[in-house]
């Protein structure tokens, strides 16, 4: 998902640099109230783990593989600044050192899969505040799918309003693939929690115990765009046709985004109403069969001695 | 896990490598804006951007081929603006038949594309070439110059130190997962997908935990150490004049550079 240079429109790339750059201040100064001096060797290691995380691998299916993006893993462990900054220093030291992702378009990057990640993540992880074991553990899982679902997602639209691929092309190709991807990061995530609660149960209680309802809101609320607005943007059927009127919408949208997006959206809900109740009933119903899953994967592990 | 991969061309002695990092940031900066700025189907600009870029590599020592092997790592993520070949309205060129879709590949779509192919593989070359000849405690210094806030750059230089460190200990824990995972040829093994990704995610748990408590007895050695939360530095980072020169002489051939594109 990392995006390299010259895929995005320079309004974009400065656009998500300064919406970036405002989080990540916020997120500095709110860490350092929490954590002090502490905060630079605990958030260093910590980036470096998420880093390294995502080299351990799983054998999927012939010879492919998943492994760990790691946001929404760092906002519940961490907390969603700390997590903020974590994620930021990865995807900026891939960036930099590493050329994963282009430096213009890091803010962009930063955005989706630093900033997104844990906005969902922490905030659908809040929601399980006080509940019990299994409950908590299938809505971590369900943060964790959606975390990297709505990274998908704005990708996908990042992409679009730079002009560099049609809408109804690039949300269902980026969503079709990110719904497999995500299922493997729920998987670890809920597997790396399991382990912290039943070795370590101090280290994730100190974070969930006062406030976080804008956390929990702002989760919800993004969690529900990318259920609701993902099927929406990609519900046109009738292939290169709808394209071609999509790009003429594209070439505004380069020179003026925030003119766009109402234009694009108001003339799909009239007609594409009952579609977007399928479609986000079909999401609803994919994350229960997702928390299904998760229930027996919890009960065995909780049974195993 | 070395960083030879990494540091092996820093430390050579070039003008480039002497420059004061913030201009090499700032110039790998101006290099990619410059290249996004350009419009579609400036050749001739793009060329010379190339010929700018080749021309750095070669003053710097590491070869004309050196950024260029490596720019391919960009190749993967075509795959994302492929389809854009055949989604722009325009003179239709070459029709192509995978089985039940018609692709048309038009003029626009192509220009399109190939411009987007040609600015991402110019501004990766100017990544790589940054980090090529700015050695990484030069490049945090020039990050915090360029006013980053001290804690993001504190944060990172930590980062890169132990990633070397705990990228060794994720190796260690594949090592003992191989180990633990013989197979008789032949017959399946391994566990169901919900079992190997349980293993995996205990591998992360693991080694979080293991992060965790390093970080604590590290923070532990640095208090004993007489640290107090800033990160004094003995280098002054000072701007010469050849500095300046290089950075204004750079901007100057990238200005010339858009004039072309715009021809």
């Amino acid at each position: 998902m990392h995006i390299p240079d010259g895929f995005l429109s320079v309004t974009i790339s400065v656009l998500f640099w300064a919406l970036t750059a405002v989080a990540l201040a916020t997120a500095v100064r709110r860490s350092q109230a929490l954590f002090d001096e502490r905060l630079a060797p605990l958030a260093g290691i910590m980036a470096a783990f998420i880093f390294a995380a995502q080299m351990i691998n799983f054998p999927v299916a012939g010879g492919t593989s998943g492994h760990l993006l790691g946001g929404a893993l760092a906002a519940i462990v961490l907390g969603p600044w700390v997590g903020m900054l974590v994620m930021a220093c990865v995807i900026g030291v891939q960036g930099l050192l590493f050329q994963d992702g282009g430096l213009l378009v890091m803010g962009a990057n930063i955005f989706n899969m630093g900033l997104v990640t844990v906005v969902v993540g922490y905030g659908l992880y809040r929601l399980a505040n006080g509940r019990n074991r299994p409950t908590t553990f299938i809505i971590a899982g369900a943060a964790a799918w959606l975390s990297v679902m709505a990274a998908a997602l704005f990708t996908a639209l990042q992409l679009w309003l730079s002009g560099t691929v049609a809408l109804n092309i690039v949300v269902p190709a980026m969503l079709g693939v990110h719904a497999l991807i995500g299922l493997g990061e729920a998987l670890i995530t809920l597997a790396a929690l399991a382990f912290i609660f039943r070795v370590r149960p101090d280290l994730l209680g100190a974070e969930t115990t006062r406030g976080g309802r804008g956390w929990i809101v702002a989760g919800v609320t993004l969690a529900l765009a990318v259920v609701l607005l993902a099927p929406l943007a990609s519900a046109s059927p009738d292939g290169l046709e709808r394209v071609a009127e999509d790009i003429g919408f594209i070439h505004t949208a380069v020179a003026a985004p925030y003119e766009i997006l109402p234009d694009y959206t108001i003339p799909f809900i009239g007609s594409e109403n009952l579609s977007t109740v399928v479609a986000g009933a079909v999401g609803v119903l994919a994350v229960a069969a997702l928390a299904l899953l998760l229930i027996r994967l919890t009960r065995r592990s909780a049974t195993r001695p | 896990m070395q960083f030879h991969a990494l540091d092996r061309y820093q430390t050579g002695d070039s003008f480039l490598h002497r420059l004061d990092p913030r201009v090499k940031v700032l110039g790998a900066v101006a290099i990619i804006l410059a290249t996004v700025l350009l419009p579609d189907g400036a050749w001739l600009a793009f060329l010379f951007t190339w010929l700018l870029l080749l021309a750095i590599s070669y003053a710097a020592g590491l070869g004309w081929a050196y950024a260029v092997i490596r720019a391919f790592v960009v190749l993967p993520f075509l795959l994302a603006a492929v389809t854009v070949m055949f989604s722009l309205p325009g003179r239709p060129l070459l029709g192509l038949q995978i089985g039940p879709w018609q692709l048309i590949i038009t003029d626009a779509g192509l220009l399109r594309f190939g411009s987007i192919l040609s600015r991402s593989f110019l501004a990766v070359q100017a990544a790589i070439l940054l980090v090529a000849v700015t050695r990484i405690p030069d490049l945090m210094h020039a990050l915090r110059h360029l006013r980053l806030p001290a804690v993001l750059v504190a944060i990172i230089s930590f980062m890169v130190r132990y990633l070397t460190v705990l990228g060794d200990e994720v190796r260690r824990l594949l090592r003992a997962r191989e180990a633990r995972s013989a197979a008789v040829a032949g017959h399946r093994a391994g566990g169901s997908l919900l079992w190997r990704a349980q293993v995996a995610g205990h591998m992360v748990g693991q080694l979080f935990l293991r992060s965790y408590e390093r970080s604590d007895r590290l923070y532990q050695a640095m208090l004993a150490r007489g640290y107090r939360g800033d990160w004094p530095t003995s280098n002054p980072h000072q701007m010469e004049s050849h500095d300046w020169l290089a950075l204004c002489g750079l901007l100057l051939v990238l200005l010339l550079g858009q004039f072309i594109g715009r021809l």
